[in-house]
């Protein structure tokens, strides 16, 4: 089972996870920038962790086998504090990096006026430089923050085919599918998802423009869901091409409307003594 | 520091080979319009090499057309191909140092790694050296590998140097990085005691000495 976790967020992951997510079949995922739990409070903070999804981030992924790519942004949550929205700004010189296969996490938090400006501004930029866009939909007032979001997507420059609404359930699949969206799925432990639910999803809607994710982050979560979401639609009589098609296919025509794909990262080599992440003091 | 000749990079398709000679046509402007205006580049402040900083005001200038080519490299001449085409293009726009320094602050770890790879041939004093020491500082191995290229070799200090050598060994890159390794390590004595500590605390670990520490130790000339 080849697998593409197309939302996870590795700079709050371990090398044992990486070793894990290959074991498991990943060969590939992307990381979009996010909040860290702890508030930002300057441009130069997103800078350093931008530069880390484009530097460090990969070349960690690579002795793994994984191949890593990120989507960068200002997230809705901190698009609200006047610190940070200036790094609106200096976007546009990350967003031509090649590694960068979309303008996210962009989208709604609260559902502020601040929001709205950084999720239209955003959604230009990605209009600006042929990226698509990974668009969070909220976790309070999920159905009216889809609904505005669709609005705002159809309002801006960006085809609304080019954008990934993530973080659905059964409640905004539907609508969601109907604005000609990707449609994406956070699977954790307790909330958003489950592995059962999204075979009953799958079952429902089809496989068509659906990509399942781990979201897994820095909070409880799992990086492992992808394969279970995968194990689960085999038990459920799903067929091998049709898992191949979720977990892999799907993310690759998605994020591939950038153009800067790159799966080729050789198997993982040297593990060093099943470590290959040295210290550079041990 | 002349420009380096157009070099033929075979193996490129026609769709890259196309796309790289316009991005050369544009590096070529770029190094002429500098010479006639004295300028070294679009709001380029000619400065120290200061590898770190951020939000000043000419970090969002336009970038001349040439810079978006570096920067997308690797999607448009493909991954194998990418050091050897952003290093041309440094040279054809006879990028400055203060060009250099605000690629590599910028950049991506592959467009750092490349800036670290033109320096013997665009920056004649010691002024880069702090992209160096930044490239040594971290653990990326593709940097610290280009990072003890010929610059390294020929301006870093002894201190400075040893430590880049401990480093290779440290993070497995291979000495055969490090250049000028024969000429610098002889009659080093003091990189000769690093090795030896360094040989004397893997073995109490019951860890193996790397081939490549013992063969440093011997290029040092100096008993272990």
């Amino acid at each position: 089972m080849r697998i593409f976790d197309p939302h996870i967020h590795m700079t709050s992951r371990t090398t044992d996870d990486y070793r894990a997510m290959y074991a498991a079949g990943v060969r590939a995922l992307v990381e979009p920038s996010f909040w860290l739990g702890q508030p930002r409070t300057s441009p130069a903070s997103f800078h350093d962790y931008f530069d880390a999804l484009l530097g460090w981030e990969p070349f960690r992924a690579a002795q793994y086998g994984i191949a890593h790519h990120c989507t960068l942004a200002l997230n809705p949550k901190e698009a609200n504090d006047p610190r940070c929205v200036p790094v609106l700004d200096d976007l546009p010189r990350y967003l031509v990096k090649d590694s960068v296969v979309a303008v996210g996490e962009i989208g709604y938090d609260s559902m502020t006026p601040a929001e709205d400006h950084a999720l239209a501004a955003q959604l230009q930029l990605a209009a600006d430089h042929g990226l698509p866009a990974l668009v969070h939909t909220p976790h309070r007032d999920k159905l009216a923050g889809l609904r505005r979001t669709i609005d705002v997507v159809r309002e801006s420059a960006l085809d609304p085919e080019h954008v990934l609404l993530d973080h659905l359930n059964e409640t905004t699949v539907k609508e969601a599918a109907g604005s000609g969206g990707w449609l994406g799925f956070s699977i954790y432990p307790d909330t958003k998802m489950d592995e059962d639910r999204m075979v009953a999803v799958l079952k429902a809607h089809g496989t068509d423009k659906v990509l399942v994710n781990s979201a897994a982050d820095w909070g409880r979560s799992d990086p492992l869901k992808t394969r279970k979401v995968g194990d689960a639609m085999l038990a459920a009589g799903f067929g091998e091409d049709d898992v191949d098609k979720v977990l892999w296919r799907n993310p690759v025509a998605f994020y591939g409307l950038s153009g800067r794909l790159q799966l080729d990262v050789p198997p993982p080599a040297d593990l060093h003594e099943g470590n290959s992440i040295l210290r550079g003091g041990e | 520091m002349t420009p380096a000749p157009d070099q033929p990079l075979p193996g490129l398709d026609p769709a890259a080979r196309a796309w790289l000679d316009t991005a050369l046509a544009e590096a070529d402007r770029a190094a002429e319009a500098a010479e006639d205006t004295g300028t070294p580049g679009p709001a380029e402040a000619v400065g120290t090499a200061a590898p770190t900083g951020s939000g000043t005001a000419s970090d969002n200038v336009a970038p001349a057309p040439w810079e978006l080519r570096f920067a997308a490299a690797g999607r448009h001449a493909g991954r194998t191909h990418a050091d050897a085409v952003r290093t041309l293009l440094l040279q054809r726009a006879r990028a400055p140092l203060a060009t250099l320094t605000r690629l590599y602050r910028h950049g991506t770890a592959a467009e750092r790694r490349a800036v670290l790879l033109a320096l013997p041939d665009r920056v004649a004093g010691p002024g880069a050296l702090p992209l160096v020491e930044d490239a040594l500082r971290t653990n990326d191995t593709s940097l610290v590998a280009a990072a003890v290229g010929p610059y390294a070799a020929a301006h870093l200090d002894p201190h400075a140097w040893r430590h880049a050598v401990l480093k290779c060994l440290f993070t497995g890159v291979p000495l055969d990085a490090v250049h000028d390794l024969e000429r610098r390590a002889h009659k080093d004595t003091e990189l000769a005691r690093m090795l030896a500590d360094f040989a004397a605390e893997r073995t109490a670990a019951g860890r193996p000495v790397p081939a490549d520490l013992t063969r440093a130790l011997n290029l040092t000339g100096e008993e272990s």
